[in-house]
């Protein structure tokens, strides 16, 4: 190449657990650059050492989200140009989670909400864990289909969790991403913990602690809406409680 | 780690501005009882208070009073209307409307003031 490269100025927060410093890397800038793309260049071509997570590079896994320039995203469908300001990026780990070294969280704390808000599916004809008879059909146009679609696309990869306050205020929030998970399966007619699951959901460290700042909504990148998902569990828990409790 | 760039989207102000119109108001309704138990003390009391609050500063503050209450009564119905209608869609333009009911009510109040 002739001409000098456009170099990007990156900033990324390296440590661990007892805590880290910015550090700071030039990566040449390219056309259609992904900021997952900058991260692994680092690793490969300056510094071996950076930890950091990633596994399909297309959307689906759900395990390259990190702090681009103070927002949470997955940083395999972020485009450098979208986010870099003046050529500048600004990495960190999730927040909200403890971190294991440089840009690798530790997801555990986030899935095991996930089960404390069981969002397992247990199915109504089968609850010893069988396989059941026969299909069960659900008309695509139903409510309660359209409730759970809405939600069902989740990746789990931890960026609602990570741009919540809720949680950033009360580590023991079961947070957006389990909040929602809950909902579509009491939308689920095949499901029958329903009873159990909003119980489980109910309360203070539940759907109860939401403020619907709607950062959730507003940072998910697959488009769903944890924060009306949340509303919704709320309105499933407040009318029956006239009636003497949820059925 | 608190970053503001995160919160930094319409619904994140809008809780904002609910939270903080709600503690003004909190703080300002003994203010708000002192001044109508004023009327106890007779109507001298009260109408002297009343003369005293026709001055511009306090007019200001009232017209700021006037935006903070309606800015939380149009935020407090639009986080009703999210979470008990289910209305999930168009947050931001609900966010702009009670932005927009906020500052009529303030308007309005302004106008009256010279009538």
């Amino acid at each position: 190449m002739g001409e000098a490269t456009a170099m990007l100025r990156v900033k990324v927060w390296r440590g661990n657990a007892e805590g880290g410093a910015m550090a700071d890397y030039a990566v040449p800038a390219r056309a259609n650059q992904t900021v997952l793309d900058v991260v692994t260049h680092i690793q490969r071509e300056v510094d071996p050492t950076l930890a950091y997570r990633f596994a399909c590079r297309v959307g689906m896994c759900g395990s390259c989200a990190m702090v681009v320039n103070g927002r949470p995203r997955w940083t395999c469908r972020t485009h450098v140009s979208r986010v870099a300001q003046d050529g500048a990026l600004e990495l960190r780990p999730l927040s909200n989670l403890p971190v294991i070294r440089d840009l690798a969280t530790d997801m555990a704390p986030f899935f095991d909400k996930w089960a404390k808000a069981r969002g397992t599916f247990q199915p109504k004809d089968a609850p010893d864990g069988s396989v059941p008879d026969d299909f069960a059909v659900v008309p695509p146009a139903t409510k309660q289909r359209q409730q759970a679609d809405a939600g069902i696309e989740c990746i789990g990869c931890g960026v609602c969790y990570s741009g919540c306050d809720i949680v950033a205020w009360n580590p023991d929030y079961l947070g957006p991403a389990a909040l929602n998970r809950a909902w579509t399966l009491v939308n689920d007619v095949r499901d029958g913990a329903r009873k159990d699951r909003l119980a489980a959901v109910a309360g203070d460290a539940g759907c109860h602690a939401c403020h619907s700042t709607q950062s959730c909504t507003a940072h998910c990148p697959k488009g769903i809406d944890p924060s009306g998902a949340i509303a919704g569990l709320k309105r499933s828990l407040f009318w029956p409680g006239f009636k003497g409790g949820v059925r | 780690m608190s970053d503001w760039r995160r919160r930094s989207h319409p619904a994140w102000i809008a809780f904002l501005v609910h939270r903080l119109s709600g503690l003004a108001l909190a703080l300002f309704l003994p203010v708000h009882f002192w001044a109508l138990g004023q009327a106890i003390q007779g109507e001298a009391a009260l109408e002297g208070f009343l003369r005293w609050s026709d001055n511009p500063v306090l007019k200001v503050a009232e017209t700021v009073l006037v935006i903070l209450l309606a800015a939380h009564l149009a935020g407090g119905l639009r986080v009703l209307a999210l979470e008990f209608l289910g209305w999930r869609a168009q947050q931001k333009t609900m966010v702009a409307a009670s932005a927009g009911v906020a500052f009529a009510a303030g308007l309005l109040f302004l106008l009256n003031l010279g009538a």
